[in-house]
């Protein structure tokens, strides 16, 4: 009895040490994965790329195995692990102990490293793709491994001892004790993450020299699966931050979150180039470059956000060695995929001719306009290093300067947008394409003119917003109707060719609505919010634009790690119409003591009504009374449900089954006529 | 078309410049047009005042929040002091205090400062991290001396 419980006491703790091993031997299967693949595409040897790809199943199956033993030092709350005894607690939720594994910094770099794995045994385990350029990919995708795993077990080790294991852990710290931790950064890294395989297949084709329809078809569900996981990681950051006090709202151009945006316009970018060399061989090098530089960027996001180098509101404390690590590491990857390009790309045919009134070129100037941007936004964020870099003055770049540059290249792509879809592939007709479109300009621009009119205070450029965004949301309906032949063939007919629509139609149909609603929300919200503050006490009652906020109730709740003060705050509308009861709490954690508030939302259709609590008065005049602040937020809801639209019509587009089970030569055929119909 | 060039190849590489040309050309322009407006410098206190800053210009002042110095008035404002080594300025600032402003701690705000010697505030800069330093204050403070090191909150007892 006594020898089985001496060693169960034993077993427990060892899980921490088997995870550190795993981990030291995910970075020798990664080693191995290199070689091997390496080894078998110089002597074509089926049987060292099959070692090869099952040395990257086994560092997946090994990073797992770390993964799940830190997650196991969480939920335990077992403080001999130093991660946990900084970023835990044992009086918190079960929810923040799971998601606070990766809520440090050491724990994000291994959910990073698990992702990295994950997508290298599940392009190991795909059967499409030819021998030397997967044996290639294999073994790029490997080196990264070799990168970040080898980071991870020298400098940022997840599962670290401590000598004298402290009673009770640090806990997370409270901003980041939410439920969207659990969501946003795997589904932001998985997004990053994502275009790891894009960057491997890239560099691998870049080293066979061969860039071509079918490798663009092979890149395509990668790249459609990372841009859609980035798109809701994006998304779901966009929607934290709006709630969370002080992070600056749903987009602030804070260097964090541009580190996050660049690689989706570049990825962006990619997903429009790649179908122009899917579908006519164009463009080939430009691709190649663009699916090597969306997950540089991506890199390059990561070490922005965890070396602190930039002043943000989203930055994390850091020991300035790893960050020095982490460049390395970017320089390494970036320097070596950049090289291979500038090597093998003059050699890469790209022959393809097309008019410049053509699918291609509407692409082309896509992809023109969303790279110019990706360098303006590049430029603003790196700024405030270069100047410090060349005469130590420290300055930043503020939100008006990504506002007006990217206003100044984005409207035109938005104005163009429509039209792209309805011009045919190699030559097309402008003017066919732009009479088929008069119904949208017509609701774009009734729909600018109303917003001018009617809304105050009169902002002609948000109505110009607001008639753009409805421009491109129509424009992506017209083309649907257009691809069924709505209201021109008899209804038989239509009803046919909506069964027969590819999904990656619909796909990209849904993405542009997306595109379109968001830039309706964002220049309606932006313009036209309503703000109020004011120190009520309870039965007291303050007006915010249409709404009467009354509060109603004072008083104290306990949580199950924090104490609050909440109020009871009835929100009426025209008439006396009760449209909700918000319940604001500032709360302060009894770890660390530290204070924070909790807003409530009152989401309506498109709009929400957001109010928070502040401070107290405890003295003085109006004694008692806490300080209310309310917005009005318009159309809000947009800007989150449209990028949701475009992560699903990525999500549909990669369901097709073309995509899929591409077979080269019969699958082009039904997209390409679709359009000239 | 007689002046367009004869080789495919050229042609379409007059095509990408014709399009690439204007854009790149937009984007630096509109660039560093936006740049004048946008670009805001860092501060302490005592460099605040050595530079001698015109009142209105943008401006980001760090320093450390004087401990006793926060006044909270009825109507929302609030007014502290934010103090380096060898100087101090009065900060007032409407709105809601991020949650990990603290007395004694680091602060980044965002303003300028008035006629009057006061900074008028209009962001606060708020933190993930309680132990996180905005990386252009800990530059500023370890050249006055007063780092304690990544973790501890500097402690700073008024002149």
């Amino acid at each position: 009895m006594a020898g089985r419980r001496g060693r169960s006491e034993l077993r427990i703790p060892m899980i921490d040490e088997l995870g550190q091993f795993a981990l030291a031997l995910a970075l020798a299967l990664s080693l191995a994965q290199t070689v091997l693949s390496l080894a078998a595409r110089i002597r074509r040897d089926g049987a060292l790329a099959g070692a090869g790809e099952g040395a990257a199943v086994g560092a997946f199956a090994a990073v797992a195995i770390g993964f799940l033993a830190l997650i196991h030092a969480f939920v335990s709350s077992d403080f001999s692990v130093l991660n946990v005894a900084a970023n835990s607690h044992t009086a918190k939720p079960l929810l923040y102990k799971v998601a606070g594994a990766w809520g440090s910094h050491e724990g994000s770099i291994l959910l990073w490293c698990l992702m990295l794995t994950g997508y290298g045994a599940a392009m190991a385990a795909s059967r499409r793709l030819p021998f030397a350029l997967k044996a290639s990919a294999v073994a790029v995708q490997g080196a990264l491994g070799v990168l970040f795993i080898g980071y991870m077990v020298f400098a940022s080790n997840p599962l670290a001892r401590v000598a004298l294991p402290p009673v009770q852990g640090d806990s997370l710290n409270p901003l980041l004790q939410d439920p969207a931790l659990a969501a946003h950064p795997p589904f932001l890294y998985a997004g990053y993450v994502g275009f790891s395989v894009v960057f491997s297949l890239a560099a691998a084709a870049l080293a066979e020299g061969r860039v071509d329809p079918a490798w663009a078809r092979w890149i395509r569900p990668w790249t459609l699966a990372a841009w859609s996981l980035l798109t809701m990681g994006i998304t779901l950051g966009s929607f934290w931050a709006y709630y969370e006090l002080g992070w600056g709202g749903w987009w602030a151009w804070d260097p964090v979150e541009n580190a996050s945006f660049m690689p989706w316009l570049l990825g962006t970018a990619l997903l429009h180039s790649a179908a122009v060399t899917e579908k006519r061989g164009a463009l080939a090098s430009w691709t190649a470059l663009l699916g090597l530089g969306a997950f540089i960027l991506a890199m390059m996001g990561a070490f922005l956000v965890r070396s602190g180098v930039l002043t943000s509101v989203h930055a994390f404390a850091i020991d300035p060695r790893r960050g020095i690590l982490l460049l390395v590491i970017l320089g390494v990857a970036a320097g070596a995929g950049l090289g291979l390009f500038a090597w093998r790309a003059p050699r890469l045919k790209d022959e393809a001719a097309f008019a410049p009134i053509s699918r291609e070129g509407a692409l082309f100037v896509n992809n023109v306009l969303l790279a110019a941007a990706t360098a303006t936004v590049l430029a603003g964020t790196l700024l405030p290093l270069i100047r410090e870099a060349i005469d130590g003055v420290p300055i930043s770049v503020g939100a008006p300067y990504f506002n007006v540059t990217f206003t100044a290249l984005l409207a035109p792509a938005l104005i163009l947008l429509p039209a792209g879809p309805l011009l045919a592939w190699k030559r097309a007709d402008a003017l066919g394409a732009l009479q088929r479109l008069w119904a949208a300009a017509l609701i774009a621009l009734a729909g600018a003119l109303l917003s001018l009119a009617l809304v105050s205070p009169r902002s002609a450029l948000a109505a110009a917003g607001v008639g753009l965004g409805l421009w491109v949301a129509t424009g992506a309906l017209v083309e649907a109707a257009e691809r069924v032949r709505a209201f021109r063939a008899p209804w038989s007919e239509v009803g046919r060719r909506l069964g027969g629509l590819p999904r990656g139609a619909w796909g990209m149909t849904l993405a542009h609505l997306g595109l379109g609603l968001f830039a309706m929300g964002a220049a309606f919200e932006t313009a036209w919010r309503a703000e109020a503050a004011a120190a009520l006490q309870p039965g007291q009652s303050m007006r915010l634009a249409a709404f009467e906020l009354r509060l109603a109730q004072a008083g104290d709740v306990v949580g199950p790690n924090y104490e609050a003060a909440r109020l009871l705050i009835r929100v009426t509308g025209p008439g006396g119409r009760l449209v909700c009861e918000a319940a604001p709490e500032r709360r302060v954690y009894a770890a660390g003591g530290q204070t924070t508030s909790q807003v409530a939302i009152c989401p309506g259709l498109l709009d929400d009504v957001y109010v928070t609590a502040g401070d107290r008065r405890d003295a003085g005049v109006g004694a008692g009374a806490f300080l209310v602040k309310a917005y009005w937020n318009p159309w809000v809801r947009l800007v989150f449900l449209g990028p949701l639209l475009m992560a699903l019509g990525g999500l549909v587009s990669l369901s097709d089954r073309r995509v899929r089970f591409a077979v080269p030569g019969r699958a082009r055929q039904p997209l390409a006529q679709a359009p000239a119909e | 078309m007689s002046w367009l060039p004869r080789s495919r190849t050229a042609r379409r590489r007059l095509m990408v410049l014709a399009v690439a040309g204007p854009v790149a050309a937009l984007a630096v322009a509109v660039a560093l047009y936006a740049l004048r407006g946008s670009i805001s410098f860092f501060y302490t206190p005592s460099q605040a005042m050595a530079a001698r800053l015109p009142a209105g210009r943008d401006i980001q002042l760090g320093g450390l929040v004087r401990p006793g110095s926060v006044v909270k008035k009825p109507d929302g404002e609030v007014d502290f002091v934010v103090a380096d080594h060898r100087a101090a300025s009065p900060v007032v600032f409407r709105g809601e205090l991020p949650d990990l402003f603290r007395e004694g701690q680091g602060v980044v705000a965002i303003g300028a400062y008035d006629g009057a010697g006061v900074f008028d505030a209009r962001q606060i800069l708020a933190k993930h991290d309680e132990r996180y330093m905005p990386p252009q204050l800990a530059a500023a403070l370890k050249k006055q001396g007063e780092w304690r090191g990544g973790g501890a909150a500097p402690s700073y007892a008024s002149p």
